[in-house]
């Protein structure tokens, strides 16, 4: 069950294959950490364990304590023996919520594995309270349970849920889907404004500014982790711009560019409007590629993210990618990131842990992305490790950050340069 | 259902894992939905350990559910064994995993494996982490202890004895053992087992040699104990020793089951807590209100350090484990206080503000509680983050412990001469009270009660908030407060500033109590009559 089956791959020159078995992943409920603070007025209400609420405080750090926009509300034994109405308590946990918080415009109730397991229908229970709490409140549901979604795939399914409640609009529109650093989407609608193109990003920053959505909408994902989202979005007549992921200066060349080009922008507009940006990424990357040039980089499956990290550190860093987990590949709109990768690669989607682990020390790269689980242990065993999900909550997208970006990976090996002792 | 931000304890499985990566030689097999592995982070980043928990998860997801978990289960437990040839197993579902109902236990005996395979039955919608160590560590004692045995007649030889519950990300559990086994030593008694932490299966084999065992932690090995004791007869000590005081009766009793001579061990003056404690500078600690929040174990154990040996007054008690609620309430009622046993955070929040403390002790939890309401606070329980397990040697057990304990309790305020200072020059621009001690930060205080800043006959607000989201935060004064007249306010000021916090609000429940219209001069110096101290 372990073995490498080797997969389609397109025509890219990259070997694919998939994997199973122990995977060290987080689940879709880790998403509220970032999204909660993308979408201003929303909270995020897990109906679950006390194992999802003590999840959601290990990942959010701190951050649990400045009166966050999240909570859980813990399934006892009562409701599973069935000693309480289940859909009374959440009722209850609800109204209490709300009264607490009367700034709330949005509530998701998160679905988890429990709340999945026992088929609590937490799709009704939203209708339900949607009716009772309108208008002040919209209530919506999406799942983040572990059993059916990898970490960023939270995000996917949130965004989702949210497309149903995004108003008509025929209007030949250009929007950007995927939950960005308000610095990054800033940047990019002044880019997309000078190339004289109106861009609107799902999710907006507040619940009752959702933009609109129909036949003349041409989306481009922000994230490679939206499949749900884009299929939900071309449901309703949307269509799907295809293009790299905007990280590093190529990736987000190659996205504005297929933007620019699907509305008809004159190219010389497009290289007005991005030479400088291009000009000021080159310079800063410049300052690590010696860092990065000619290192071998193994990625452990995280996020997603993976494929176009690895494209960015072989094509703009010089770096080597040897291995490329990711937890799930949609190669539809992977397809401009695999044609991108170096020959010679390989992806592996899926994970069996222990033998992922064993060919990383076979191989024993240079730098090893991975999770926190994974990170100290490697390097007590003498690897570099870059912490994967620093990735997720710093803004890395789009010119300004390029550097940043590549300085993320270029710290482990500055540091382990440095230290003496 | 309980609405829940944060959680003091984790799940119970949770608990099991602090037993499992305590161990060596152990390996745990967990059916759990993809996901739950984020739990090895907490062994990972906040104790920094070296290698990855030894625990083997199933990660099973939806499309695993259609078709046989339980089949998964057993291939991870085969994998297991073969990857890591433990000397023992134990095997459990976590809380999606309880619901689906594959049977671990079963499931794993069938494998036949050539080691013992302990199941564990943890029920995670009713029971929490604390109580998930003990249980694994009591199935654990129970199934590799082995039968009752003979030891060897004392005459002649030394006493031994076992150490009990320390585990993996146990606050400051390192460095008690380090201090335990050094007063052991000192004793001439010896340590037959350390367990969990550090120990392997064929360890717990031995445990039966010892004379008697001795508890550091009842909240994760009472229940061990109580087991060998009935197969055994190995009597044990719990005295927590936290303090001088408890640390002395801790020797006294530990000698007394071991049969030796205390007194060289407690001869001189093993800790500096009780000189520091007598100089002069400490004088301003008496009498300081403290609130104490934990695990049952150390809010007992700091509340006595608090009282008996810094001349503290306890003015809240409180824990976060119900299963040892009694004793807490009986130690609470000593002080005239009624306990608060909850594990919801906003009752603590609550119960901090209703104390009016000059000091909390806590989990990180109070320390957030503290810094949002401006007061100072000191780490004494889990749950407690990354800085809470220091490079340094931080013991809280024993006489270095009790030094280690002085330090922390009193560097969070300020100290008497710093305090007096201050007194004296409130008047100066550089010591007016809005300036706060230094290692405060910018200590939140009403600008208004700044000398010389007070518009006449404004009334008292809550401190202004130290980030947006403190706003958010209940008021500390509660609502149905006589406003204060503006001579009264202005006489107020004249109180010293370290004093008149309490001035304040004792006037106000006076006020409060009589059902007083308005604060005036009489009322102020009525309620100084009536709480004179």
């Amino acid at each position: 069950m372990n073995a490498h089956a080797p997969v389609q791959n397109g025509g890219c020159d990259v070997a694919i294959h998939q994997e199973r078995g122990q995977r060290a992943v987080f689940c879709g409920l880790t998403g509220i950490v970032w999204l909660h603070r993308k979408i201003q007025d929303a909270f995020f209400l897990v109906v679950g364990s006390r194992t999802c609420a003590h999840l959601i405080q290990s990942a959010a750090g701190v951050m649990i304590f400045a009166e966050p926009r999240f909570a859980t509300a813990i399934i006892d034994e009562r409701d599973l023996a069935g000693l309480a109405d289940m859909n009374e308590e959440l009722d209850r946990v609800v109204t209490r919520l709300i009264e607490r918080r009367p700034d709330i415009r949005l509530l998701f109730l998160v679905g988890s594995c429990p709340s999945e397991v026992i088929k609590l229908d937490l799709s009704r229970a939203a209708l339900r309270l949607s009716q009772r709490l309108a208008p002040a409140v919209r209530v919506l549901n999406y799942s983040g349970s572990g059993i059916e979604t990898t970490f960023t795939q939270g995000e996917d399914a949130c965004l989702a849920a949210l497309v149903p409640e995004m108003g008509e609009s025929d209007a030949a529109d250009l929007l950007i889907v995927g939950a960005l650093a308000d610095v990054v989407e800033d940047q990019f609608s002044r880019i997309f404004a000078e190339l004289g193109l109106a861009a609107r990003f799902l999710p907006a920053r507040r619940a009752g500014a959702m933009p609109p959505v129909g036949r003349g909408t041409r989306f481009l994902l922000a994230q490679p982790f939206l499949t749900e989202t884009a299929r939900a979005l071309e449901e309703r007549g949307a269509r799907r711009i295809p293009a790299p992921f905007p990280l590093g200066a190529e990736g987000t060349t190659g996205w504005l560019q297929a933007a620019a080009e699907a509305f008809g922008v004159d190219p010389a507009r497009f290289e007005a409007a991005t030479a400088p940006g291009r000009a000021r990424a080159r310079k800063a990357l410049a300052a690590h590629r010696e860092r990065l040039e000619g290192r071998r980089v193994f990625f452990f499956p995280d996020s997603q993210l993976e494929i176009p990290l690895a494209r960015f550190l072989a094509r703009e860093l010089g770096a080597e990618p040897i291995e490329i987990g990711t937890p799930y590949l949609h190669r539809g709109h992977l397809a401009a990131e695999l044609a991108l990768l170096p020959r010679g690669a390989t992806v592996v989607e899926g994970q069996s842990l222990d033998d992922q682990l064993d060919r990383c020390r076979q191989a024993r790269p240079d730098l090893t992305v991975c999770g926190l689980g994974l990170a100290n242990p490697l390097e007590a065993e003498g690897l570099a490790t870059k912490w994967s999900i620093e990735l997720l909550f710093t803004p890395i997208q789009g010119y300004e950050q390029a550097g940043d970006l590549a300085a993320l990976f270029a710290r482990p090996l500055d540091r382990r340069a440095r230290l003496e002792v | 259902m309980q609405l829940t931000v944060w959680t003091y304890e984790g799940p119970p499985h949770i608990g099991a894992m602090r037993i499992a990566t305590a161990m060596r030689g152990l390996h745990y097999v967990l059916h759990a939905p993809q996901g739950d592995t984020y739990a090895d982070l907490l062994f990972t980043m906040i104790e920094r350990r070296e290698a990855r928990p030894p625990v083997t998860y199933t990660t099973f997801q939806a499309q695993d559910l259609g078709r046989d978990t339980a089949a998964l289960f057993k291939d991870a437990v085969a994998e297991a064994y073969a990857r890591f040839a433990p000397q023992a197993m134990i095997v459990g579902a976590s809380c999606t995993a309880e619901l689906i109902q594959d049977d671990p236990g079963g499931l794993a005996k069938a494998l036949a494996l050539p080691i013992p395979v302990i199941p564990l039955e943890l029920p995670a919608y009713q029971k929490k982490e604390n109580w998930g160590a003990s249980e694994t560590f009591y199935r654990l004692v129970r199934a590799l202890a082995g039968p009752a045995v003979e030891r060897a007649p004392r005459e002649g030889r030394r006493a031994s004895c076992n150490l009990l519950g320390p585990t993996a990300l146990g606050f400051r559990h390192r460095d008690d053992l380090i201090e335990i086994r050094k007063i052991l030593d000192a004793l001439g008694i010896d340590v037959n087992v350390v367990a969990p932490l550090g120990a392997t299966p064929a360890d717990l084999g031995r445990l039966g040699a010892a004379d008697f065992n001795v508890v550091l932690y009842p909240e994760i090995a009472r229940s061990a104990a109580q087991y060998l004791e009935k197969t055994f007869r190995q009597p044990f000590t719990e005295i927590v020793p936290i303090g001088v005081g408890a640390t002395t009766r801790f020797v006294e009793a530990v000698a007394a089951l071991a049969g030796v001579d205390p007194a060289p061990v407690l001869a001189g003056a093993p800790s500096r807590l009780p000189w520091y404690a007598r100089s002069v500078d400490s004088n301003y600690l008496t009498g300081k209100r403290v609130f104490v929040f934990g695990d049952a174990s150390h809010a007992l154990a700091i509340a006595r350090v608090a009282t008996k040996e810094l001349g503290f007054a306890l003015v809240g008690l409180g824990t976060y484990t119900r299963e040892f609620a009694r004793e807490v309430r009986a130690e609470a009622a000593a002080h005239g206080l009624e306990a608060t046993i909850t594990d919801d955070y906003l009752d603590v929040e609550a119960a901090i503000q209703a104390a009016q403390p000059e000091l909390v002790l806590g989990t990180q939890m109070e320390r957030h509680v503290a810094k949002r309401m401006g007061l100072p606070c000191a780490v004494i329980s889990a749950p407690v983050h990354v800085q809470d397990f220091p490079a340094r040697h931080a013991p809280q057990m024993g006489f270095e412990g009790a030094n280690v304990l002085f330090d922390t309790l009193v560097h969070p305020l300020m100290m008497g001469l710093e305090e007096h200072l201050l007194g004296m020059f409130r008047e100066d621009h550089e010591f007016h009270d809005g300036v706060g001690p230094s290692h405060l930060g910018a200590a939140p205080r009403a600008a208004g009660d700044a000398v010389g800043q007070a518009p006449a006959g404004s009334s008292h607000k809550p401190a202004p908030a130290p980030d947006t989201a403190a706003s958010q935060a209940a008021p500390i004064v509660l609502d149905g407060t006589a406003p204060w007249a503006p001579e009264a306010e202005k006489e107020l000021k004249k109180i010293p500033f370290f004093v008149r916090g309490k001035a304040r609000a004792n006037t106000e429940r006076f006020a409060r109590e009589r059902n007083l219209a308005r604060i005036t001069l009489e009322t102020l110096y009525d309620a100084k009559a009536h709480y004179g101290r």
